[in-house]
């Protein structure tokens, strides 16, 4: 399968601090792929040197075949962006804001209605309200009929699903799922870990380093050491207790649960949950529940970030 | 009555709530932003304010904490009635949010004598409790230099500890954990338990459906009204669901469709 995104041992510095360190990846043709990391961590740095608005220091990038600098007046016409930040007109309305992009690129929305109408006719009716006016729900889907409506070959979002609502995320998961049924190469990150799970592939990227690439399936399995579930009333009394056993590598909080990580790679997990349980118990947490559970990505992520409290 | 989160009990006996709420209500023109809300909220608790994008969450957080009148209804917060002591209400509560938090072209220690001067505390005191915040965190190392070079997860940190420098009864926390990283959230939660089980109220918005398992009693907003009030537990078996996210999936659904069969 060809690939659209092709980076390689990319870094750029900021007075001296490395936003990316030796970065490469490559996102296949028509892959919804994600770049999920926390704030900081280059995404937005990447995204902007993929999309020829930022030089690297070293390194090369293509999109599309085309270089990131040498091509970037060819590249520009085709890639769709959408940055971080709303970054349309307050001040113009919806349909003032999508005609200016548009006529940018030389088109009108008449012309491109067909292809933005999935998404464009969810804001429609309020297309004389200022944008400025409008809800963060709305103004992702302003932002992503304005980053579509000149045909792009790739859309390229940055953290599109910040600061938004769970109903709100669904919903722009499932608009991005459907362009990609269409053909569209998407390329999105997310500070979301269970976002990755709507991504065909994901790259895991910390400090300006990329820490891992796969299918958000395939990180569990290489976990390597045995991960227990424990539920019970008092949480964090057991976070506390957990912490103090001898073989503890980490507990952290995972919803309603505790997630807790022995060092004993070699154990079996469900061996091991009815020890822990009884420590537990006898350490006075009487309605403590523990069970064995495979690695979901936050596990893998925060594993590979070697923190260890 | 089930334990909360932190272990501690989830309503009071007896005493005054943190904060009260009856009816509360605000209007804008013809538009109502929120919708005769009613709830408590106990001393120490952890107490998750949930809520879709629009449906009323800032402008209710915006009258608890005295910035902003209300149309009808009534709120004490602190033993302080909003619309008739909100300079005392705004006294007696510590605030952070993810937006602003601290002078970025200043430094944490400059941060620390700002916010210490604002509420009043004595140059000696602030000097004292500055000297803890900053061992507490670790950043003695970084007390001289701007904040905004500082990482993210640091800031958070420091900006919760600030919005507690001056003993506050109550903070509130709007979406304090945005962006960090996965580990760093859960260190901000760990900070969360231990300042609740100090006796400080927390009342806190998050779009992390997993943070809201973390709360003690959470209330859910949709278009202007609380739709779902209660523990983790009480809620997730309320609704039949697996967890919070779909709880909240389905009650911010509501008024616009149908649940989704899931």
């Amino acid at each position: 399968m060809p690939s659209d995104v092709v980076v390689r041992d990319l870094s750029r510095r900021f007075d001296g601090v490395a936003a990316l360190d030796g970065v490469s990846l490559d996102v296949r043709a028509g892959e919804l792929f994600g770049l999920i990391g926390p704030d900081g961590a280059g995404k937005t740095t990447l995204f902007r040197i993929l999309t020829t608005l930022l030089l690297p220091d070293e390194g090369s990038a293509e999109v599309l075949g085309l270089d990131v600098v040498a091509d970037m007046w060819e590249l520009r016409r085709r890639i769709g962006y959408m940055p971080g930040h709303f970054s349309l007109y307050t001040d113009l309305s919806v349909e003032e804001n999508l005609s200016f992009f548009a006529s940018v690129f030389g088109t009108t929305i008449a012309a491109q209605y067909d292809r933005i109408a999935p998404i464009y006719r969810q804001i429609e009716p309020f297309a004389d309200r200022r944008a400025g006016a409008l809800s963060g729900g709305m103004k992702q889907k302003l932002g992503l009929s304005c980053a579509l409506v000149h045909e792009p070959d790739i859309l390229v979002l940055d953290e599109p699903t910040t600061g938004v609502d769970a109903v709100s995320r669904r919903e722009f998961w499932d608009m991005l799922q459907a362009l990609r049924d269409g053909g569209l190469t998407i390329v999105v990150s997310t500070p979301y870990m269970d976002e990755a799970d709507r991504c065909d592939r994901v790259a895991l990227i910390d400090d300006g380093r990329i820490l891992r690439i796969d299918t958000a399936a395939a990180f569990g399995p290489e976990y390597g050491r045995p991960l227990l579930a424990v539920r019970g009333s008092d949480r964090y009394g057991m976070l506390l207790a957990l912490r103090r056993l001898p073989d503890a590598e980490s507990v952290y909080p995972f919803g309603a649960a505790l997630h807790y990580t022995d060092r004993r790679a070699d154990a079996d997990p469900g061996a091991l949950a009815p020890q822990v349980a009884g420590a537990l118990a006898a350490a006075g947490f009487a309605d403590a529940e523990v069970e064995a559970i495979d690695p979901g990505i936050e596990d893998v992520f925060m594993s590979l970030m070697g923190g260890t409290p | 009555m089930n334990a909360g989160a932190t272990g501690l009990p989830t309503v009071p006996e007896g005493g005054e709530p943190a904060i009260r709420s009856r009816d509360l209500t605000r209007r804008f023109g013809d538009f109502t932003a929120v919708d005769a809300v009613t709830f408590e909220v106990g001393v120490g608790e952890v107490f998750g304010f949930l809520g879709a994008n629009g449906a009323g969450k800032t402008t209710a957080i915006r009258m608890l904490t005295g910035l902003l009148a209300p149309t009808s209804g009534e709120a004490t917060v602190a033993g302080h009635d909003v619309s008739a002591e909100p300079e005392a209400v705004k006294r007696s509560i510590g605030y952070m949010s993810q937006r602003f938090s601290l002078y970025e072209d200043m430094t944490p220690r400059e941060n620390i004598e700002l916010y210490g001067g604002i509420y009043g505390l004595p140059s000696p005191v602030i000097r004292d409790r500055g000297a803890r915040l900053l061992e507490r965190l670790g950043l003695e190392s970084a007390a001289g230099k701007r904040v905004g070079s500082l990482p993210l997860g640091w800031k958070q940190k420091l900006a919760f500890s600030v919005a507690l420098l001056h003993e506050p009864g109550i903070v509130f926390l709007d979406e304090p954990t945005g962006g960090v990283d996965p580990i760093t959230r859960r260190q901000f939660w760990e900070m969360i338990y231990e300042t609740a089980a100090d006796g400080t109220t927390v009342f806190v918005t998050t779009h992390y459906m997993d943070e809201a398992e973390y709360c003690d009693r959470l209330s859910i907003m949709v278009a202007g009204r609380i739709v779902a009030l209660g523990t983790p537990t009480e809620l997730r078996r309320e609704h039949g669901a697996p967890s919070i996210e779909d709880v909240f999936v389905r009650l911010a659904r509501q008024d616009a469709s149908p649940p989704a069969a899931s």
